[in-house]
């Protein structure tokens, strides 16, 4: 790990002030940015502790239902707030089914949304890069490429974002708040993160400096909270990234689906709504023909970038999954195997 | 540049000046306190070995800057017993064989103290094995460390209620 400085900012002004030299990078609870360090991937010359910055740390209620939830909430405070879990219980689901129960305790909100890909290859200092380094080439196309994007990827970078959290967060159109040199400013998280094109290194829509102070769900996101999942299939079943996941929310009228929300995760290199999948189920009784129909939609642009087109055939059946759970309920409480698809949809435990 | 800290450890107060900004709690820990009962398994959150307590939660010690906890109270395996007498959970592991090399030990213990004070797995130990991934155990002890948490916290909720 390189040297560096090391900057404890006391509010956002004086936050922002110091990370907006070249070379700085904000310091959450760590747990990406000291591993992408120790691994010599990222180099910067200062880090801009926030985890002392006052007033970040809480989850509101707004006005209109909804909820803000501070840059520095801890993935695993915000995943077990009640009332938080009650009125957007994917986005706990999801919460629960990432890394560990230590990581999700010193994890935070804005780290979770601005943790980097896992790559074999950005992780590999001697492998070719365009995100490490622009330019460089990329060595993962024609590599092993069983874990890497089948939509919105370039011939320059084919790697996916690894975020769980944000995956029903973009269904549920949550918003980013930002504070910058500028003052501030919000953006949908749907537009947050950048595909590859031909500048992978942009990974976001941050300016230099730009510090996220906040993430914000709408209070209607709350009405589906009476059918609302997040399916995750992985290489074992806990601790460990999504190969595809996928966010199912439905509001039911009746006997129709008034109202449908699916996002992915593990295909692109942002969290990937489906809003061809969400109209396509409107109206429909849910069942599997529409949810087919609807995961057909979804993966209708899916290109394989190497040997993952079996990824594409995986998202639709996981849609159908995760709409099927939907439609039968969120569950009282949080499943045993939070997103587990080996859990059985009766709710009894996969071992007696 | 010194970086001055003040730590809470094994309920010692401990005033550091720190050299260098890129010293990590669990190296604070081993190379400089000498506390070498948190263990380095992979240095990169992927394997729990270096599990400790700060300010109450557990976390992994590897990829937790010293600088940034100045103010925290640390707690770790060689803060646990009073004296002679095991901690609720070391008795357990003991009795019910949740080890065999004992490497993984004391992140695995550390990491059931923490999941016994979050309170959220209750007795079921399909939820002790989700709410315990993040500690790996070569030996492949699993069997014997979920039958050691769910025994020792029924213990301690007992001890609680009388
Ligand atoms: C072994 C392992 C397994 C994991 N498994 C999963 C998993 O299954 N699913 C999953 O979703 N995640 C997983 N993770 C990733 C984990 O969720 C992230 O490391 C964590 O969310 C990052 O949060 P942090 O607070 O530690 O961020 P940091 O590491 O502190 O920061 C991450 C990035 O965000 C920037 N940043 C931080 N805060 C701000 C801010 N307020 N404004 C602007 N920029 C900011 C930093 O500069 C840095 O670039 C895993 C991690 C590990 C180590
Ligand atoms: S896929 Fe993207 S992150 Fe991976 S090596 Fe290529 S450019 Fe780098
Ligand atoms: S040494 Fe910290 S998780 Fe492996
Ligand atoms: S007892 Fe040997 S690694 Fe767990």
């Amino acid at each position: 790990m390189n040297r560096f400085d090391y900057v404890r900012a006391g509010s956002i002004a004086e936050a922002i002030a110091a990370a907006s030299e070249p070379g700085a990078a904000y310091l959450a609870a760590g747990t990406n940015l000291l591993d992408l360090m120790k691994g010599g991937l990222t180099h910067p010359t200062r880090l801009v502790d926030v985890t002392r910055l006052p007033g970040l740390d809480r989850i509101e209620r707004l006005p209109d239902g909804g909820v803000r939830v501070g840059a520095l909430v801890r993935n695993a405070d915000l995943a077990h707030d009640a009332d938080f879990a009650r009125a957007y219980p994917s986005v706990a689901e999801a919460l629960l089914s990432g890394a560990s129960a230590q990581l999700r305790n010193a994890a935070t909100t804005a780290g979770n949304l601005l943790q980097r890909t896992r790559c074999p290859y950005f992780y590999d200092p001697a492998s070719a890069c365009n995100k490490r380094e622009p330019g460089a080439g990329c060595e993962a196309l024609g590599g092993e490429t069983r874990g890497h994007a089948i939509l919105g990827w370039s011939e320059h970078c084919i790697a996916t974002h690894p975020s769980d959290f944000c995956v029903p967060l973009v269904a549920l159109d949550a918003v980013v708040e930002i504070e910058g040199r500028a003052g501030r400013r919000e953006v949908p998280l749907e537009a947050f993160h950048r595909l590859p094109g031909d500048t992978p290194e942009r990974e976001s829509v941050l300016e230099p400096g730009e510090l996220v102070t906040a993430v914000r769900l709408p209070g209607e996101a709350a009405g589906f909270a009476a059918h609302s999942r997040y399916a995750k299939v992985r290489e074992r079943t806990s601790y460990a990234f999504a190969l595809v996941s996928v966010a199912a929310a439905l509001r039911l009228d009746g006997g129709r689906i008034g109202e449908a929300r699916i996002a992915l995760g593990g295909v692109a290199l942002k969290p990937w709504r489906a809003r061809e999948a969400e109209t396509a189920l409107v109206g429909a009784a849910p069942d599997a023909a529409a949810f087919r129909r609807a995961a057909d939609a979804a993966l209708a642009g899916a290109r394989p970038s190497g040997d993952n087109a079996f990824k594409i055939e995986l998202a639709r059946r996981l849609i159908v999954r995760a709409l099927t759970l939907a439609t039968a309920g969120t569950p009282e409480r949080m499943p045993a195997l939070p997103a587990s698809v080996f859990a059985p949809a009766s709710g009894d435990p996969l071992h007696a | 540049m010194t970086i001055p800290l003040s730590l809470t450890i094994n309920g010692t107060r401990r005033e550091i000046a720190l050299d260098d900004p890129r010293v990590t709690l669990l190296d604070l820990l081993r190379e400089r306190l000498h506390l070498t009962g948190s263990k380095k398994g992979c240095d990169r959150g992927q394997c729990g070995a270096c599990t400790v307590l700060v300010d109450g939660r557990r976390i992994n010690a590897c990829l937790q800057l010293a600088a940034s906890l100045d103010g925290a109270e640390v707690l770790t395996i060689e803060g646990l017993a009073e004296g002679d007498a095991l901690h609720p959970v070391q008795a357990a592991f003991v009795e019910h064989d949740g080890f065999q090399c004992g490497f993984c030990t004391p992140g695995q213990i550390m990491s059931a103290v923490g999941l016994i004070r979050e309170a959220q797995a209750g007795d079921d130990p399909e939820r002790i094995r989700e709410a315990m991934s993040g500690n790996l155990c070569r030996c492949g002890a699993y069997l014997g460390i979920t039958e050691a948490v769910r025994d020792a916290q029924s213990r301690m909720n007992q001890g609680n209620a009388a």
